[in-house]
C-alpha cells in the first residue's frame, strides 16, 4: 500500500490506557477520553488525505456481530477498520435467534477461532458484551447493548462537542427524551460528567427513572427536569433521543401527539438555550417527532458531523486497542 | 442400619424445649433416646461417641421451600442429589415445590415423590402440591386427595395465583385439611420482563426492574383473602419492607398467616447483580439494605416465622448466557447455615432465634401430622444437626452435592459450617474431620 504513516503527534497507546475491551465509558478516565480525542484528531487528518488509508492494522481482523439492525454504526466500524488496513467481516444474527440454546458464548468463541482480533457487538440485551468478554481473548467493542451502553456513540458525541467548544468542562448539557430505554443517554451521562459537564435529563416521568437523579454511588450526579423549557434554559449542548413509537402501546405515553407537544425540540424552544448551543441526535432521526425538521437541519445542528466523526473516533479506538493488544 | 450414638459435650440448643446448654444426646433406634445436661452420662453403655465439644447440637433443620426438579428437570437436580445437598447443609426435612414437569398437581404425582424419596432420598422429603391444576391458576387442584397422599401444603410457586377468585377458593377449600396455602406474591403486570430489583442498580445497568410494589400488592390481597376465608396463608420468600409491615399488621389483627424469608434475601443486596452476574438473578430479586433491615426486624419480632432456602438449582449452561435469558434461582441448601451465621456473628440475630426459625417454627407450620419434628425431645425422630459456629470456610461449588452450582457466593468466606447431619439416627453427612469413636 502506498500510503504515508500517520504523522500527527502519534498517540502511542500510552500508559493511561487500561482497556482490553470497550464495554462502556463508565470506567474511562478523563485521560483516556483525551487520548481518544487526540488520536481521533490524527485519524481525521488521515481521512482528509486523497487516499484515506494507513496500514496501522494490517493483518488484524475485525468482525462485526450484530443481533440488532443498524446502518450507521456497523458501516462506520467497517469503514474504520478498512481505513486502517484491517480485514473486516460481518455476521448478522437476527434478534429472533437470541434464544436459549443459541449460545452467545459459542458464537463469539467461533468468531475468535476464525481469527477475529476485535469483535464489535450489538445486542438487544443489556450486559451481553460483558458475558462475551469473559470468554474470549479477542477485544470486544460494545456497539450497543440493550438499554445499557453505547460507548463509541458517547465518545463520538463528546468529540463532536469538544471540537466546537474547546472544552467540555462546565458546559451545561441537556439530554431530552426516552432516557429509560436509552443506551446512548446512559453512556453520555458517564462521559459528559467525567469530562466536567453538568448534565440535565429531561423527559416524561414514565421514561425517566427517578433513580438517575438521586444522589448515590452507582451513578454520576445529574439533574432531572420534566419541563423542557426549564431544562433548555442556558444550555450549551442539547441532545435529543429517538423515540420508539411502540412506547405508546406499552402504556408509557398517552400518545405520540402529546409527546410532540410536550417534548419536541422546536426552534422556539431551542431559542431558550444559549445562542451557540449545539444540537445532537444519535440517529436515526424521527423528524418532527422528537425534533423539528428545521432544527435537525438548522444551523446549530451537528448531526451530520456526528456521523462523520463516528468513523474517525472508531478508527482511533481500533488503533488504540490494537496497540494495547501488542503489549 | 441405625446406630447407637452418643453426641457428647456439645452446646445443645433446642428452642422447642427452650434448652441452650452444654450436654450430651443419645441416639438409639432412630430416636432421641436420652438427653443429659452437663457431664451426665447415659444409662446405656454400648454406643459410638461423636465428640461435639465446641460444636452446636440442634434439631435437624427443616426447609419448607426447595426445588428438587424431579420429575422433569433431572439435569438440574434430583431427589437423590438434592437430598444429599440438604444433608450437607444440615437439613433433615425438606419440602419440595410442585413446579416440576409434570407439576405435582394430583395424588399420583405426590405418591411418585414419596416412592422416589423412599428409594433414593437421604433425608425426609415432604411434597407440596399445586394449588391449581397444571399451575395454571384457573381451577383448583384436587387438594383433598393430595392431602390424603401426604402433601403438606399447596402452592403454585414460581407463579403467583393471579386470580383473586381462585386464591380465595384455595384458602377456603384448604381449611378442610388444615394445610397452608403458600403464595409466591408477584403482581406480574408490574414485573413483566423484569430482571432484578427496580432501583438505582437497575437504572445503571439498563435492566428492567421489579418494584417492591409488585410483591406488596399481592401480599396485601392475600392477607385480605385470608381474613375473609379464615384459611391458612403462608407467604413465600418475603423480600420487601412493605410486605413485612403488611404481615405484621395482619398478625396483630389475628389473620392466620405465616411467612418465610430466604438466606439470600437476608444477606445479599441488588449490588450483587453488578457485572451482570446471572448467579445473582433470583425471583423475587435481591433487594436493598433497607429491605434487609426490615426483614431482620421481622424475624426478631416474629412477623416472619421461618427461614426457608428456596433452593433453586440450575445447570451451569442455564446460567451461562445473557442476563435477560438466564433463569431465576439460587442454589441455596449448602450455603444457608454458613451465610445465616453471618447474621449471628454480626449480632443481628441470636443463635437461638436462628435455630428456632430453621427447626421449631417450620415444624409448627407442618403441624403434628408429620410427627415430632424440629425437636430434640426424647422419643422424637433422631434428626440432629451438628455445626461449628466459628469455623470459616470458602464456598467452592466443586464440593456441592447439589447439581446446581448457581450461587453468587462462589469464593466467599463464610463463618459457620455443618459438621454432621443425623437423620433418623443415621449419620447422613459428616465432615471428614469427624471421627466416630467406639466407646
Amino acid at each position: 500500500m502506498t500510503t504515508q504513516p500517520i504523522k500527527t503527534v502519534a498517540p502511542k497507546p500510552a500508559p493511561v490506557w487500561r482497556h482490553h475491551h470497550i464495554l462502556d465509558v463508565d470506567d474511562f478516565s478523563r485521560e483516556e477520553i483525551e487520548l481518544v480525542f487526540n488520536t481521533t484528531q490524527a485519524m481525521k487528518e488521515v481521512l482528509s488525505r486523497p487516499i484515506k488509508r494507513v496500514p496501522a492494522l494490517r493483518g488484524k481482523t475485525l468482525i462485526t456481530l450484530f443481533y440488532e439492525p443498524s446502518t450507521r454504526t456497523r458501516l462506520s466500524f467497517e469503514l474504520a477498520a478498512k481505513n486502517l488496513g484491517a480485514d473486516a467481516a460481518s455476521l448478522s444474527a437476527p434478534a429472533s435467534s437470541v434464544t436459549k440454546g443459541e449460545s452467545l458464548i459459542d458464537t463469539v468463541s467461533t468468531l475468535q477461532a476464525l481469527g477475529a482480533d476485535i469483535i464489535v457487538m450489538r445486542h438487544p440485551h443489556s450486559g451481553a458484551p460483558y458475558i462475551a468478554a469473559q470468554y474470549v481473548k479477542a477485544s470486544i467493542i460494545n456497539a450497543g447493548d440493550g438499554w445499557h451502553a453505547h460507548p463509541t456513540q458517547a465518545l463520538l458525541d463528546l468529540y463532536t462537542i469538544q471540537e466546537h467548544k474547546e472544552s467540555l468542562k462546565g458546559l451545561k448539557a441537556v439530554i431530552i427524551g426516552d432516557i429509560l430505554h436509552s443506551r446512548v443517554a446512559r453512556s453520555n451521562i458517564w462521559g459528559l460528567t467525567t469530562m466536567g459537564a453538568e448534565v440535565t435529563l429531561c423527559g416524561p416521568p414514565t421514561l425517566l427513572p427517578t433513580e438517575l437523579g438521586e444522589q448515590n454511588h452507582h451513578l454520576p450526579p445529574t439533574n432531572i427536569e420534566h419541563d423542557i423549557e426549564r431544562a433548555l434554559d442556558g444550555a450549551d449542548v442539547v441532545m435529543t433521543l429517538r423515540l420508539q413509537l411502540e412506547r405508546q402501546q406499552s402504556g408509557l405515553l398517552p400518545s405520540i401527539r402529546e409527546y410532540v407537544q410536550l417534548y419536541q425540540l422546536t426552534e422556539a424552544r431551542l431559542s431558550l438555550a444559549r445562542p451557540d448551543a449545539l444540537v445532537l441526535h444519535p440517529g436515526p432521526v424521527n423528524e418532527d417527532i422528537e425534533i423539528a425538521s428545521a432544527v435537525a437541519h438548522g444551523p446549530q445542528s451537528v448531526i451530520n458531523e456526528q456521523v462523520s466523526n463516528g468513523v474517525a473516533v472508531r478508527m482511533a479506538l481500533l488503533y488504540i486497542l490494537a496497540g494495547s493488544q501488542k503489549q | 442400619m441405625n446406630q447407637t450414638l452418643l453426641i457428647k459435650g456439645g452446646r445443645i440448643i433446642d428452642p422447642s424445649q427452650k434448652i441452650d446448654e452444654t450436654g450430651s444426646l443419645l441416639v438409639a433406634e432412630g430416636k432421641i433416646a436420652w438427653l443429659g445436661k452437663g457431664e451426665a452420662t447415659p444409662p446405656k453403655t454400648d454406643y459410638e461417641v461423636l465428640d461435639a465439644q465446641g460444636l452446636v447440637v440442634c434439631p435437624g433443620l427443616i426447609d419448607l421451600h426447595c426445588h428438587l426438579r424431579q420429575p422433569g428437570y433431572e439435569e438440574k437436580e434430583t431427589i437423590a442429589s438434592g437430598t444429599k445437598a440438604a444433608a450437607r447443609g444440615g437439613f433433615t426435612t425438606i419440602c419440595c415445590m410442585p413446579n416440576t414437569n409434570p407439576p405435582l398437581d394430583n395424588q399420583t404425582a405426590i405418591e411418585y415423590i414419596k416412592a422416589k424419596a423412599a428409594a433414593e432420598a437421604v433425608v425426609r422429603v415432604l411434597a407440596i402440591g399445586c394449588i391449581s391444576k397444571g399451575r395454571k391458576g384457573q381451577e383448583l387442584a384436587e387438594m383433598g386427595e393430595m392431602a390424603a397422599a401426604g402433601a403438606v401444603a399447596f402452592s403454585d410457586d414460581g407463579e403467583p395465583v393471579l386470580s383473586s377468585h381462585i386464591m380465595r377458593q384455595a384458602l377456603d377449600y384448604s381449611r378442610a385439611f388444615d394445610l397452608p396455602v403458600i403464595d409466591h406474591c408477584e403482581d406480574t403486570a408490574l414485573t413483566e420482563g423484569g430482571q432484578m430489583n427496580e432501583g438505582v442498580v437497575s437504572a445503571r445497568l439498563g435492566l428492567r426492574g421489579i418494584p417492591n410494589a409488585a410483591e406488596d400488592i399481592i401480599v396485601a390481597r392475600d392477607l385480605a383473602l385470608a381474613q375473609l376465608t379464615g384459611g391458612r396463608l403462608h407467604i413465600a420468600h418475603a423480600t420487601t419492607e412493605g410486605a413485612v409491615e403488611l404481615i405484621r399488621r395482619a398478625k396483630e389483627k389475628g389473620v392466620r398467616v405465616t411467612a418465610e424469608v430466604t438466606p439470600h434475601h437476608l444477606t445479599l443486596t441488588e449490588e450483587r447483580v453488578i457485572g451482570y452476574n446471572t448467579n445473582a438473578k433470583v425471583n423475587p430479586p435481591l433487594r436493598t439494605e433497607r429491605d434487609i433491615e426490615a426483614l431482620i426486624q421481622g424475624l426478631n419480632d416474629n412477623t416472619i416465622d421461618i427461614i426457608a432456602t428456596d433452593h433453586a438449582p440450575h445447570t451451569e449452561g442455564d446460567k451461562l448466557c445473557e442476563f435477560a435469558l438466564a433463569p431465576f434461582g439460587i442454589s441455596g441448601l449448602e450455603t444457608a447455615l454458613g451465610s445465616l451465621m453471618g447474621l449471628v456473628h454480626k449480632k443481628q440475630l441470636s443463635l437461638a432465634t436462628l435455630i428456632a426459625k430453621l427447626t421449631h417454627e417450620p415444624a409448627k407450620i407442618l403441624g403434628a401430622k408429620q410427627g415430632k419434628l424440629g425437636t430434640l425431645a426424647v422419643g422424637a425422630p433422631a434428626d440432629v444437626t451438628i455445626f461449628d459456629p466459628n469455623l470459616e470456610w470458602v464456598v467452592d461449588t466443586k464440593d456441592f452435592a447439589s447439581k446446581g452450582k448457581n450461587t453468587p457466593l462462589v469464593g466467599e468466606k463464610l463463618k459457620g459450617r455443618v459438621i454432621a447431619t443425623i437423620y433418623q439416627g443415621k449419620v447422613v453427612y459428616k465432615d471428614k474431620t469427624i471421627k466416630l469413636k467406639q466407646r
